[in-house]
C-alpha cells in the first residue's frame, strides 16, 4: 500500500502533486451538492468562498441536526456543470464512479477527483461533523450541507495532470470484452 | 417478530395495524443489516482480491457494514424505494386495507429509521416526503401457506445500470454476452461488486420482474448457468467502485419463466454490494 497522503481543506498546490490511485486522507470542511444543487449556483452564484473548496457528490440523511449517512452518488451527473466550480477556484471533487474527459481536461493542473466507497455512508458519517447548510428548499438530498471531515479515506480516481483510474481501468475493461467477443465467434 | 392479527378476521381493518408495523419493520431489519450470505459473500471477495485499490475498497465496506450494525443506522444513504413481496394464506382478505397498511408502515420507517426520501413525481420531481407515491410502495401479492411481508430497498445507482433486451430465440448464446456488456457499460456507477438479477423468459415486462426477485435468492451459491456468467463478468476486471480488481460480479442468480416460442425476453437487474432485504412473518393471534 503507498503512503497515505493526509490533506485539510481550503486545498492548494499539493493537490497537483497526487496520483491517480493514491491513498488520501483528507480533513477540513467540504460541501455537498448534487444535480439541483449544481443548477442553483450555477444560476446564482456560489454562496461561499470555493477558493482552495471541496465538493462532495452526496446527498446525505439529516436527523436531528445530525449525519447519519453520507455515502457518495454518481458523478457522472454532474460531468457538464463542474466547469463553473473549478473556474472559481474549487480544488477537489469527491463522488463516485468517475467523471468524463471534460472534467478531466478542467482538473489538469487545478485540482483532483476523489473516489469514496459507494455506499459507505455510516463510514462517511463517522468521520463527519455538521456544520452548516444552504439552500435547504431544496430538500434533503439535493440541499448544500457543510460538513467538518476528520480523515475520511479516499482514492485519487483523477488527477492534475491526466491520469484517470477509472479511464485505465475502462480501457483495460474494453479490451478484455473484446477478447471475451472474440473468443464467442 | 410478532405481529398478531385476530382470527377470524372480523373487519379487514384489523390486520391494518399488524401489517404497517411488519413493513416498518421489515425496512429498517433492510437499511441496517445485511443478510448473512452478502456478508459471506463480500467478505469471500476481500480475502480473494488481489489489487491494492480494491483491497482498500473492501476495508471501507466491511467497517461500513459493521458500523451501521453497531450504531443501528442504515448503511447507505441511498436507502431506495420500497419494493414489497408478499404471501398471503388463504384466510386473509387481500382488500385496500393490506396496500394502505404498508404504505403507512413506509411512512413510519421514513420517520422512525430514518430513510431518505427517495420517492418524486416522475414528470415535475415533485418530492412526497415520505416515500410513497402513485404506485409506490411496489407491492407483488402471491397465494402462500403463511403470511409474510419481504421487502427489498433498491437504490438508483445500480437501478440505472439495468437493462432489458428481446434477444433472438435462437441466441440463447447471447444471454451471457449481454449481461457482460451491461457491465462493461455499468462500470462503476452501480457500485460494485454487484449481485446481479437475471430474468430470462416471460414477456417483455415480466423478464424484469423475474429479475429483480431473483436478488432475494441466497448469493453464496450458483448453479453452473450462473457460475459461468459471473466468471466471464469478473473478466472484465471493472472492479469495486469501477476501480478496477479481480471481483466485479458477486453473483449471478437466474429466475426463469416460460415464454412465446418467437421471443426471448432477457432482463439484467444489477444491484449494489449492498444486496439488501429483510422479511418479516406476519403470525396469527
Amino acid at each position: 500500500m503507498k503512503r497515505i497522503a493526509r490533506l485539510t481543506t481550503p486545498l492548494g498546490d499539493e493537490v497537483l502533486a497526487l496520483n491517480a490511485g493514491d491513498p488520501v486522507e483528507l480533513s477540513g470542511v467540504v460541501y455537498t451538492a448534487r444535480d439541483e444543487a449544481h443548477l442553483r449556483m450555477m444560476k446564482e452564484g456560489i454562496p461561499f468562498d470555493p477558493h482552495g473548496a471541496a465538493f462532495y457528490h452526496c446527498g446525505p440523511v439529516i436527523s436531528s441536526g445530525k449525519i447519519i449517512a453520507a455515502g457518495p452518488t454518481t458523478s457522472a451527473r454532474m460531468n457538464t456543470m463542474t466547469g463553473f466550480l473549478l473556474d472559481a477556484g474549487v480544488r477537489a471533487l469527491i463522488g463516485k464512479g468517475g467523471m468524463d474527459q471534460a472534467v478531466r481536461e478542467l482538473l489538469r493542473g487545478r485540482g483532483v477527483y476523489l473516489a469514496f466507497t459507494g455506499g459507505a455512508a455510516v463510514l462517511a458519517a463517522s468521520r463527519m461533523t455538521l456544520e452548516g447548510v444552504f439552500y435547504e428548499d431544496l430538500g434533503m438530498a439535493e440541499a448544500v450541507w457543510v460538513i467538518r471531515l476528520d480523515r475520511l479515506p479516499l482514492v485519487v480516481g483523477i488527477d492534475a495532470h491526466g491520469g484517470d483510474l477509472f479511464e485505465t481501468v475502462r480501457a483495460s475493461a474494453n479490451e478484455a470484452y473484446d477478447r471475451y467477443r472474440s473468443g464467442k465467434t | 417478530m410478532h405481529f398478531p392479527y385476530p382470527f377470524p378476521v372480523g373487519r379487514t381493518d384489523d390486520i391494518f395495524e399488524p401489517v404497517a408495523k411488519a413493513a416498518e419493520l421489515a425496512l429498517k431489519e433492510a437499511a441496517i443489516n445485511l443478510p448473512p450470505d452478502v456478508k459471506r459473500a463480500l467478505e469471500g471477495a476481500a480475502g480473494r482480491e488481489s489489487n491494492p485499490v480494491a483491497r482498500g475498497e473492501y476495508v471501507n465496506i466491511l467497517r461500513n457494514i459493521a458500523l451501521a450494525e453497531e450504531l443501528q443506522v442504515p448503511l447507505c444513504q441511498d436507502t431506495g424505494v420500497p419494493i414489497f413481496y408478499l404471501t398471503i394464506p388463504p384466510d386473509i382478505p387481500l382488500t385496500t386495507v393490506i396496500y394502505d397498511a404498508i404504505s403507512e408502515g413506509v411512512r413510519r420507517a421514513t420517520k422512525s429509521v430514518p430513510l431518505r426520501p427517495n420517492v418524486v413525481d416522475p414528470l415535475n420531481r415533485h418530492n412526497t416526503g415520505d416515500n410513497t407515491g402513485v404506485g409506490m410502495p411496489i407491492v407483488h401479492v402471491r397465494p402462500g401457506e403463511r403470511f409474510t411481508l419481504t421487502v427489498l430497498p433498491k437504490g438508483a445507482g445500480a437501478e440505472n445500470s439495468s437493462r432489458v433486451a428481446m434477444l433472438l430465440p435462437a441466441h440463447v448464446y447471447g444471454i451471457e454476452g449481454f449481461v457482460v456488456e451491461t457491465m462493461l457499460h455499468a462500470e462503476g456507477k452501480p457500485c460494485p461488486p454487484v449481485v446481479i438479477g437475471l430474468g430470462i423468459g416471460g414477456t417483455f415486462d415480466h423478464a424484469p420482474a423475474l429479475a429483480k426477485e431473483a436478488l432475494l435468492l441466497p448469493i453464496d451459491e450458483m448453479n453452473d448457468f450462473e457460475q459461468k456468467i459471473c466468471d466471464s463478468v469478473n473478466k472484465i476486471g471493472i472492479g469495486p467502485m469501477g476501480l478496477g480488481g479481480d471481483i466485479t460480479a458477486l453473483a449471478v442468480k437466474v429466475k426463469t419463466a416460460s415464454c412465446h416460442t418467437a421471443s426471448l425476453p432477457v432482463a439484467v437487474n444489477v444491484q449494489c454490494w449492498a444486496n439488501r432485504h429483510a422479511a418479516v412473518e406476519v403470525k396469527r393471534e
